[in-house]
């Protein structure tokens, strides 16, 4: 029942914006639809805590610590964004950047993007899967090209079509996995695609052609995830869209592309008893890590600066999966959840910095401190905690890694240290000038929202110094299930 | 005949006519023709569900063979012409397409794809899995006549092309996905082109052109 209005929330939401989306109250009803959306996520995870796994709808659907977790992750920072864009969407709109008709494509696509993330995480099947990651990346195209400004249907293009063309390789490799699955599971076609069934079988599964559908596999949904080199298209689309839509982008797509490569090497390790797939994780992952770090360097633009932060953060994420384990799996998790929650609030506040200083230009933005201090901080707050200093959680997490990285792969421990050094060394400087420097701008008109930044910065700073009992069981239960590790 | 059942003939046939397609797509320069190219190729495709259906005698492909009917080869092409037609790019070509070379790369590519095919065709069941080395080397084609273009227009046709290469790869390995999925892609694919179309009037509007050099301003600065 939980299940049901999860689903059903968001999607309603979309029609319903669909129709009214240009009103006056349609913003807050965004808000409403996505509070609504975020009280069945924590309904269905109380059930899931006091029940264990869930089965719904003939199998199809299928819930449990892992992707629960990342259900109530992905409504939670659905309903913050949806406030922050109460008052951001409302100043581009005085300021004429967008239209009325434009304003209902948004909330229409916003809650439809929702619903799309929600079905790939619920999903059993790995072709319902494809469908809804395939979905997601449709619904926010136009949404990237909101302004139609030059710059942003180039970014539009390039996430169309480089997402299209590698979420057509992860359909090749589903149906590779169909092949191999069905040649086991036999007669049960229909079944042959479920996740459970799959995993129950995994070690009988064709090896060579599952090693093969796992390397398009994770070549599909890790363009999505943003690995290099096929990360071209993230920053584009982050920088040009609207900010909430970056914030939504970075902080819960991501997550849900990580979540799908993940969901695949738990079968192909099974199926594989080699660590290919976390050789391959482990690769990728690093090499995203040192890429990012370096074109950190290169950035004027101050979403793209974030935008290449979310893809070095990605890199550590998917390492750590490489490495797996219950402690690297447990720090990876914890890792995508302080990270999703920081980035959005990081691109709350850049968003408004940007919008007062009328350009996302970094040498634009100067003295946040002395024109709007709340912004200011936040800015500065959020960029300290992404940087993984203490007692912030992404610390917590980074460290978890680091020391796993030591003990599992020594010889990635440096590299590892050398990138997150270039890297803060890359942000810091710029941000201090931006919140520090000295500046000629006036105050800005309108009243930011600011409970979405201090509440996620408030969460990453607890989770930072103390994980709630029942959190950490609960991240260990999820990284027990995604297993791996020597 | 040396045992091999008609119908099966016919398959193989109607694989070999799909490659074929595939190059002429690869070589053709004038946009228009390439959607035609895609609409034959969606006709071949569907042609090849229709005569598996009726070997196996599986209900399902009929139903995806009605889907290609309806979508890949009726009403794709039927926008995408719309498309042409509204926004005036009827005589468009590619400029730059040294056709000699990229037919050589593609000779390469049907190679690897039969050599990727291998191990597929192993452990597949199906009588058809010969023809999975044509699927591969169709999804492979496409790409690499996205890779070579520089047309919006084409690269979509590239991008569909693909989706037919895929569809039959899973045609002839297991006779299609389950049905759920199939619904599910047709229904993706469908709104990409919706997607795709408003799209192009949103490039058209801001460059005149759809030529995606216009596009290439985003790079990294220095």
């Amino acid at each position: 029942m939980e299940f049901f209005f999860l689903l059903a929330m968001p999607l309603t939401g979309a029609v319903l914006l669909g129709i009214w989306g240009e009103r006056s109250w349609a913003p807050r009803l965004n808000v409403a639809v996505s509070l609504a959306t975020l009280l069945a996520a924590c309904a269905l995870t109380g059930r899931v805590i006091r029940q264990g796994d869930l089965m719904v709808a003939h199998e199809q659907f299928f819930i449990d610590p892992f992707n629960v977790f990342l259900v109530t992750l992905t409504a939670f920072v659905g309903l913050t964004t949806s406030l922050f864009s109460l008052p951001y969407m409302r100043v581009e709109r005085e300021h004429g950047r967008v239209t009325p008709r434009r304003m209902r494509l948004y909330h229409s696509m916003y809650q439809l993007f929702m619903a799309t993330m929600l079905l790939a995480l619920t999903t059993n099947n790995l072709g319902l899967l494809w469908v809804s990651m395939e979905a997601a990346t449709l619904s926010t195209v136009l949404l990237v090209t909101l302004y139609r400004t030059p710059a942003s249907l180039e970014a539009g293009w390039k996430y169309f079509i480089l997402c299209g063309v590698g979420i057509a390789q992860a359909l090749f490799g589903t149906i590779l996995l169909y092949v191999a699955a069905e040649s086991v599971l036999g007669g049960e076609g229909v079944n042959a695609l479920l996740w459970t069934h799959l995993n129950a079988v995994k070690g009988q599964l064709e090896p060579t052609v599952v090693g093969l559908a796992f390397v398009f596999l994770l070549v599909g949904y890790g363009t999505k995830v943003g690995l290099a080199p096929l990360h071209n298209w993230l920053p584009d689309a982050h920088a040009e869209g609207p900010t909430p839509i970056s914030a939504v982008l970075s902080g819960l797509l991501l997550n849900v592309a990580i979540y799908a490569v993940v969901r695949c090497k738990v079968l192909v390790e099974g199926s594989l008893h080699s660590n290919l797939p976390s050789r391959m994780l482990m690769g990728f992952g690093l090499l995203s890590v040192v890429v990012a770090a370096f074109l950190l360097w290169r950035q004027r633009d101050i979403k793209r600066l974030f935008a290449y932060s979310s893809i070095e953060h990605m890199g550590i994420v998917t390492f750590a999966f490489g490495m797996g384990g219950q402690v690297a799996n447990f720090a990876a998790l914890l890792h995508m959840t302080v990270h999703s929650l920081t980035k959005s609030a990081i691109f709350f506040s850049v968003g408004h910095a940007s919008q007062k200083a009328g350009s996302q230009l970094m040498d634009n933005i100067r003295g946040l401190i002395t024109t709007n201090p709340t912004i200011g901080w936040g800015l500065m707050l959020g960029t300290l905690a992404i940087l993984g200093m203490p007692p912030f959680g992404v610390f917590a997490s980074e460290f978890l890694i680091l020391t796993t990285a030591m003990q599992q792969q020594p010889w990635a421990t440096p590299i590892l240290l050398l990138a997150l050094g270039v890297a803060f060394a890359a942000i810091f400087g710029r941000v201090q000038q931006m919140v520090f420097g000295e500046t000629t701008l006036k105050r800005l008109p309108h009243s930011p929202a600011l409970l979405p930044v201090f509440t996620h910065l408030a969460i990453v700073l607890v989770l930072g110094i103390f994980i709630p009992p029942y959190l950490a069981d609960w991240y260990r239960q999820a990284a027990g299930l995604i297993g791996g590790g020597h | 005949m040396n045992g091999v059942p008609f119908d099966l003939q016919i398959l193989n046939a109607l694989a070999a006519m799909l490659l074929l397609v595939s190059f002429a797509m690869l070589s053709q320069r004038r946009v228009v023709t390439l959607v035609n190219l895609l609409a034959l190729q969606g006709a071949l495709l569907c042609a090849a569900t229709l005569v598996l259906a009726w070997r196996t005698g599986k209900n399902h492909l009929y139903l995806s063979a009605a889907l290609t009917l309806g979508l890949k080869v009726v009403f794709l092409p039927w926008l995408l012409h719309r498309l042409i037609r509204r926004l005036e790019v009827y005589w468009d070509t590619e400029q730059s397409l040294n056709v000699a070379s990229t037919m050589l790369v593609g000779l390469l590519v049907v190679v690897f794809a039969f050599g990727l095919a291998q191990p597929i065709a192993a452990i597949a069941s199906t009588a058809t899995r010969s023809a999975i080395g044509i699927a591969v080397a169709v999804v492979l084609l496409a790409f690499l006549t996205m890779i070579t273009r520089s047309k919006a227009m084409s690269q979509v046709v590239g991008f569909l092309s693909m989706e037919n290469g895929l569809f039959f790869g899973a045609m002839s390995a297991t006779y299609g996905m389950p049905m759920i999925v199939e619904l599910g892609v047709a229904l993706d694919v469908l709104v990409a082109m919706l997607v795709l179309g408003v799209f192009f009037f949103q490039i058209r509007e801001q460059f005149d052109s759809l030529d995606l050099h216009h596009l290439e301003s985003l790079k990294e600065e220095t």
